[in-house]
C-alpha cells in the first residue's frame, strides 16, 4: 500500500493541514513524522510542509536543511521517490541544495497572503501528471520569502530541461509584473529537479483542496496530491 | 523574520523594592492582613499583583453586572478564557487582550507579545489557538508618528501570528487624534478543543508538581503590569525594559508540546505567565482552588546571573507556562518537553493550607496566603457625568454639501472606511485550512469546524460614537457585533468585552466606564446572550497632554452557523437583482464618519437601538438567510447606507441605482438619509422573484423593510424626487477606497 510521510520540523505550521488533506481528502495513508525519526524505507513519498521551521532564524529553511531527515530525503531523491516541498518545505529543499536557486525576501519587503493564479508549465513531474500544460490552478500563497532567484545561465538551463513547473499569471493567463506577487524571477512559483521527482512550490495546494475553502468550490490545488498518488500507482479519494 | 531586541542598561531595570508603588490604604491593608511588615520580595509581589492590570480592583464589582450564564457556557469570566460548548464533544474558547502601553513605545515588540499573551490564555485551557482578530486604534493617519506605530504594530502582529501558524481572520481599525500617543492594540484569540480535555487554572491536588516550561526568566517585562497601570509620560520611552521580547518560534514549540501533553491527559492545572509573572500565575492558580504552592527560586533558569528574588517573581519574560502534573506523569511530560527541545524546570509543588511559599534554597524569601496575594483590596471609585457631553449634544447641524458625489468619494477615502487590504495581506489568514470567509469578504469571518457547523467571528468598536454618548455608543457596538454575526448567517452565542479607558481615578472617566458596562449588560440581557470574559485596560492617557483616549469598549463575538445555511458574502452578485433595505434610518448623526470626517464636527445624537425589537429583527434576518433567497448582504454601519451600498458595489464590480425616497426613513435631510449610522440596518440583494416574500417577512413583524433599487451594470446612482443626486463610476470610488491606506503608508516607507 502506498504510504506518504509529512515531515514535521520544529516550527512547521502547515504540517497538520497537509496531513488532514492527504488522509481525509486524498485518502492516502499518511503519517506525520517527527524530523528526527524519518526512515527511508517506510515511505513512498515525502511532503515537507510550510511553516517557519526553527523560526526561520538565520534564513528561511536554513536550519532545517541541516536536519538528519534531509539526508534521508536526499537518498529518497536519488532513488526517484516523489518529494514535495511546500512554501517553507520548498525553502528547505533549496537550502539543502536538492533544488537549485534561492528563495529571497519578497520584493515588497512584506509578508503576502493572497490567492494566486498559477499556470502549469510542465507535466513531467509526479505532482502535475494529471494536469495539462497551460492549465490554470487557483491556489493561495502566504510567505515573506518567496522571490525565487537564480542566475541567467542557470535559468536558461532550468527552462531547457523543463524544470519550471508553475508560473504566476494574470486573469488572461499571462505571466507579468502585475501577477507576480513577490518579485520572483520569470514569475516562477514552482520548480522541480532535473529528474522531475522533487518539486518545490511557494503556493499552498493543501489550502485549495477542499471545495468549501476554494473559489466557486473548485479545489484546484488537490490535483498536485492526486497526481502524486496516481504516479505511485495508488488510487485517490475521487472528486 | 525580524526580531525586536531591546537592550537597556541594568541600572534602569533594577527593582526599587524599598518603596512599594501602592496606595496608603493598600499598604495598611497588607500590614494588617499579614500582621507584619511585608519584606522586599513580598512588597514587589503585591505591587505587581495588586496593579490594576492584574487585580481589576477598580472594575471587579461592576463587571459582575454582566450576564455570564447560558446553556452553552462551560467556563465564564474569571479564567484565562471563556469556554463554549459547540456540541459533539467540541469546545471553543475565546479571549481578548490588549498591549496598549507596550505598543505605544515599542510597537513591533508590544504588538507581537500582545498576540503571544492572548494565545497563551487560549492554550492555558488546553485548546488549540485557531484564529486571531485584531482591533486597532491609532491617531490621525496624517501623523508620521501614527504611521510609524501603525506600520510596526501590523508587522509585529503579522510576524508573530504568521510564525506560530494561527490565522488572523479579522479585525477593525479606527483612526482618531485621541489615540495619537496612546494607540490601542487589541488581540482576540479563539481556540478549539475537546470538552473532555479542558484544563483549568486551578491547583486542585496537593502534592502535584509545579513545572515552569518555555523560555528562561530574564529582566525583560519587569514591572510590566505596573507600567500598564499608569498613564504614559514623556519618560515612558525609558521604560522599554517593561516591554517583553517576542519569540514566536519558542511559542510555537510550547503550543505543540502542551497540546501533546493535554492529549496525553497529564496536565492537572495550567496557567500562562503574563502580567505579574510568576507572582500572578502562582497566586491565582492556588487561590482558585484554595490550596498553596511552594517553590524554590534556585531551580528557575534565569537568562542572566544574579537576578534578585523579587525580579524573578515579577519578571514578565514571554513564552512561559506553569504546568501542574502528578508525580507519576513526570517522565511522560519530560519526554514531550525534550522532544520539542523546550526549557523546563521542576520548581515546586502544590501544598495544603493555602500558603504561597517562595524559597531560595533553604531560605524562605516570601510567605503569604495565596488568596491574600491574588485578591487585591477593591479600589472604590467615584463617578460623575462629564460636562462635555452636554456641549456635544447641542452642536449645530452642518451645511448640506453642494457636491454629494465629492462627499461620497471623500467619505469612502476616510481611513476608517477605506479598504484594509494593506493590513490583511500581511496576515496569513488561511493557515489551519479553516477559513471559509476571509477578511474583507463579509461582515464576519467564517471558520470551518470539525462538527460540520461553522464559526462566525467579529470584533467591533466605535470610539467616536462612545465619546459622544458612552451608553448608546456602547449599545451600538454590541449591536454591530451581533448584526455582523447574523449577516454571516450565524446565531450569536457569546462575546467577550475589552473596556479601554483613561485613569479610573478621574470620576468623569469612571462614569463613562460604568455607562459602557451598563450598556453591554442591558443589550446582552435583552438578547439572552452571555459575556464569557474580557479585559479592562485603564490609564490609557498621556500625562503630557493630560488627555484620555475616547472611551473604547471593544467587543469580540462568536456565533454558530448551521450546516444548511448558505455562505453569503457582501459583494453584489447579478445585474437585475433587487436591493432591499431593512431597518429604519433616523437623524442619528452624532459620532458619524460623515460629521467627523467631512464636517470635522464632533457631537449630535448618537444612534440608539430598540432593545425590544432587536431580537425579532435578528431572528427574522437569520430566517431569510437560511431560506436561500439572499444573494448578498451587508450591515449598514460606518458611513451609512451610501457607503454600505458602495462597498457592495465595489466588491461585486456591479452598479446600483437606489431611490432614496423608498428607504424606510425618518430623516429630515438628504445627507442624513445617505450617511446616518442608525443601527440594526441591512442591505439585502435578492432575485426579483423573491422580493415580495423577503420584504413581507420583515413587514409582517413590524420591521421596516422596502425595495429601494436594483443592481445594474452602470455606476453608483442615488435618486431622490425624480432626480439624480449622486452618480459616480465604480472605478472612481473603487480607486478611492482601495488606495487610501497604501498611499498613506507608502509615503512613510
Amino acid at each position: 500500500m502506498v504510504k506518504v510521510a509529512v515531515i514535521q520540523f520544529p516550527g512547521s505550521n502547515c504540517d497538520l493541514d497537509a496531513l488532514e488533506i492527504l488522509q481525509k481528502t486524498i485518502k492516502v495513508s499518511t503519517d506525520l513524522v517527527w524530523h528526527k525519526n524519518l526512515k527511508l524505507d517506510e515511505y513512498d513519498a515525502y511532503v515537507l510542509p510550510g511553516g517557519f521551521s526553527y523560526g526561520d532564524y538565520l534564513r528561511a529553511g536554513a536550519i532545517a536543511a541541516t536536519s538528519s531527515s534531509l539526508e534521508t530525503i536526499r537518498e529518497a531523491t536519488d532513488k526517484g521517490k516523489p518529494v514535495l516541498g511546500i512554501c517553507n518545505g520548498f525553502q528547505i529543499l533549496v537550502e539543502a541544495g536538492i533544488l537549485p536557486g534561492a528563495v529571497l525576501r519578497n520584493s515588497g519587503l512584506r509578508f503576502v497572503c493572497k490567492w494566486t493564479r498559477l499556470r502549469i508549465e510542465s507535466t513531467g513531474t509526479p505532482f502535475t501528471k494529471l494536469a495539462s500544460k497551460g492549465q490554470i490552478l487557483r491556489i493561495p500563497i502566504a510567505h515573506n520569502e518567496g522571490r525565487y532567484y537564480l542566475d541567467k545561465d542557470q535559468l536558461a538551463e532550468l527552462e531547457r530541461s523543463e524544470q519550471i513547473v508553475l508560473r504566476y499569471v494574470d486573469e488572461n493567463d499571462v505571466p507579468n509584473e502585475d501577477s507576480n506577487p513577490n518579485g520572483s524571477l520569470d514569475n516562477i512559483a514552482g520548480i522541480c529537479n532535473k529528474r522531475g521527482n522533487v518539486m518545490g512550490l511557494m503556493p499552498h495546494p493543501e489550502r485549495a483542496s477542499l471545495p468549501v475553502l476554494s473559489p466557486e468550490n473548485y479545489p484546484e490545488g488537490r490535483i498536485i496530491f492526486d497526481s502524486m498518488v496516481e504516479s505511485l500507482g495508488g488510487s485517490t479519494g475521487g472528486k | 523574520m525580524t526580531r525586536s531586541v531591546i537592550e537597556e542598561p541594568q541600572s534602569l531595570i533594577m527593582v526599587e523594592v524599598q518603596k512599594p508603588n501602592l496606595t496608603d490604604e493598600e499598604i495598611r491593608y497588607a500590614v494588617k492582613k499579614l500582621q507584619r511588615e511585608p519584606n522586599e520580595v513580598e512588597w514587589a509581589m503585591l505591587e505587581a499583583q495588586w496593579s490594576e492590570h492584574c487585580s481589576y480592583k477598580s472594575s471587579k464589582p461592576l463587571l459582575k453586572q454582566l450576564p455570564s450564564k447560558g446553556p452553552r457556557v462551560i467556563v465564564g469570566p474569571g479564567f484565562d478564557a471563556g469556554v463554549i460548548d459547540i456540541g459533539d464533544g467540541w469546545v471553543v474558547t475565546l479571549h481578548i487582550e490588549s498591549h496598549n502601553h507596550p505598543s505605544a513605545i515599542d510597537p513591533y515588540g508590544g504588538a507581537a507579545t500582545g498576540v503571544g499573551g492572548v494565545v497563551r490564555d487560549i492554550l492555558s485551557l488546553g485548546t488549540r489557538p485557531i484564529a486571531l482578530l485584531d482591533p486597532l486604534r491609532f491617531g490621525s493617519i496624517e501623523s508620521p508618528h501614527t504611521r510609524w506605530l501603525f506600520d510596526n504594530v501590523v508587522r509585529g502582529i503579522a510576524d508573530y501570528g504568521n510564525c506560530i501558524g494561527v490565522p488572523t481572520v479579522g479585525g477593525e481599525v479606527e483612526f482618531d487624534p485621541s489615540f495619537e500617543r496612546n494607540c490601542l492594540v487589541d488581540v482576540v484569540c479563539v481556540g478549539l478543543g475537546r470538552k473532555d480535555k479542558l484544563v483549568l487554572g486551578e491547583a486542585r491536588n496537593p502534592g502535584d508538581l509545579v513545572y515552569l516550561v518555555g523560555g528562561n526568566t530574564g529582566r525583560d517585562g519587569i514591572r510590566g503590569a505596573g507600567f500598564a497601570s499608569k498613564a504614559l509620560t514623556d519618560k515612558s520611552d525609558t521604560e522599554r525594559s517593561a516591554v517583553q521580547v517576542p519569540d514566536p518560534f519558542t511559542k510555537k514549540l510550547i503550543i505543540e508540546a502542551i497540546l501533546e501533553a493535554v492529549d496525553a491527559n497529564i496536565i492537572q492545572g495550567m496557567k500562562d505567565l503574563g502580567g505579574g509573572g510568576l507572582t500572578c500565575g502562582l497566586s491565582e492558580i492556588a487561590a482558585k482552588a484554595g490550596t498553596g504552592i511552594e517553590i524554590d527560586l534556585n531551580r528557575i533558569q534565569t537568562r542572566e546571573p544574579n537576578m534578585l528574588p523579587a525580579e524573578i517573581m515579577i519578571s514578565e519574560s514571554q513564552e512561559r507556562m506553569i504546568l501542574l502534573i502528578r508525580e507519576e506523569d513526570e517522565r511522560k511530560l519530560v519526554n514531550i518537553l525534550e522532544k520539542w527541545e523546550l526549557g523546563f524546570a521542576k520548581i515546586g509543588h502544590v501544598t495544603e493550607g493555602g500558603l504561597l511559599i517562595i524559597r531560595q534554597g533553604n531560605e524562605v524569601v516570601a510567605k503569604a496566603p495565596a488568596k491574600f496575594v491574588a485578591e487585591a483590596p477593591l479600589a472604590p471609585r467615584s463617578a460623575m457625568r462629564p460636562r462635555y457631553l452636554d456641549v456635544l449634544a447641542k452642536v449645530p447641524e452642518p451645511p448640506l454639501p453642494e457636491d454629494l458625489d465629492q462627499t461620497l468619494i471623500e467619505l469612502i477615502s476616510s481611513p476608517d472606511i477605506a479598504s484594509k487590504e494593506w493590513i490583511y495581506r500581511q496576515y496569513d489568514h488561511e493557515v489551519g485550512i479553516r477559513t471559509i470567509i476571509r477578511p474583507g469578504q463579509a461582515d464576519s469571518a467564517l471558520l470551518r469546524l470539525p462538527n460540520k457547523s461553522s464559526l462566525a467571528l467579529t470584533t467591533d468598536g466605535n470610539s467616536k460614537h462612545c465619546y459622544v454618548d458612552p451608553y448608546w455608543g456602547t449599545v451600538g457596538v454590541v449591536s454591530e457585533s451581533f448584526c455582523n454575526l447574523v449577516a454571516g448567517g450565524a446565531e450569536p452565542v457569546a462575546l467577550v468585552d475589552h473596556l479601554q479607558f483613561g485613569d479610573p481615578g478621574n470620576p468623569e472617566v469612571y462614569w463613562t466606564f460604568k455607562e459602557a458596562i451598563r450598556a453591554i449588560s442591558n443589550y446582552l440581557k435583552a438578547l439572552s446572550v452571555p459575556c464569557i470574559g474580557g479585559k479592562v485596560s485603564f490609564y490609557n492617557e498621556d500625562s503630557t497632554s493630560r488627555r484620555a483616549i475616547k472611551p473604547s469598549p471593544v467587543i469580540a463575538a462568536l456565533g454558530l452557523v448551521d450546516p444548511k445555511t448558505p455562505r453569503i458574502a457582501q459583494a453584489l452578485r447579478k445585474e437585475g437583482n433587487d436591493l432591499v433595505v431593512i431597518g429604519n434610518t433616523s437623524d442619528e448623526m452624532g459620532g458619524s464618519e460623515y460629521y467627523e470626517h467631512i464636517h470635522k464636527l464632533t457631537g449630535g445624537r448618537v444612534p440608539r437601538v430598540n432593545l425590544k425589537k432587536e431580537r425579532t429583527l435578528l431572528r427574522s434576518l437569520l430566517r431569510s438567510l437560511r431560506s436561500g433567497r439572499v444573494e448578498s448582504i451587508h450591515d449598514i454601519s460606518k458611513g451609512g447606507l451610501a457607503i454600505a451600498l458602495t462597498e457592495m458595489s465595489v466588491q461585486g464590480r456591479k452598479g446600483v441605482t437606489v431611490n432614496l425616497d423608498k428607504v424606510p426613513n425618518k430623516t429630515s435631510r438628504i445627507d442624513n438619509s445617505l450617511f446616518s449610522e442608525s443601527r440594526s440596518r441591512f442591505i439585502i440583494e435578492t432575485k426579483p422573484r423573491d422580493i415580495t416574500r423577503i420584504v413581507n417577512s420583515f413587514k409582517r413583524l413590524g420591521i421596516p423593510a422596502a425595495k429601494v433599487g436594483s443592481v445594474t451594470d452602470n455606476g453608483i446612482e442615488f435618486l431622490s424626487k425624480g432626480r439624480s443626486i449622486i452618480a459616480i463610476p465604480i472605478s472612481e470610488v473603487s480607486r478611492a477606497w482601495s488606495e487610501t491606506i497604501p498611499r498613506a503608508m507608502e509615503a512613510t516607507l
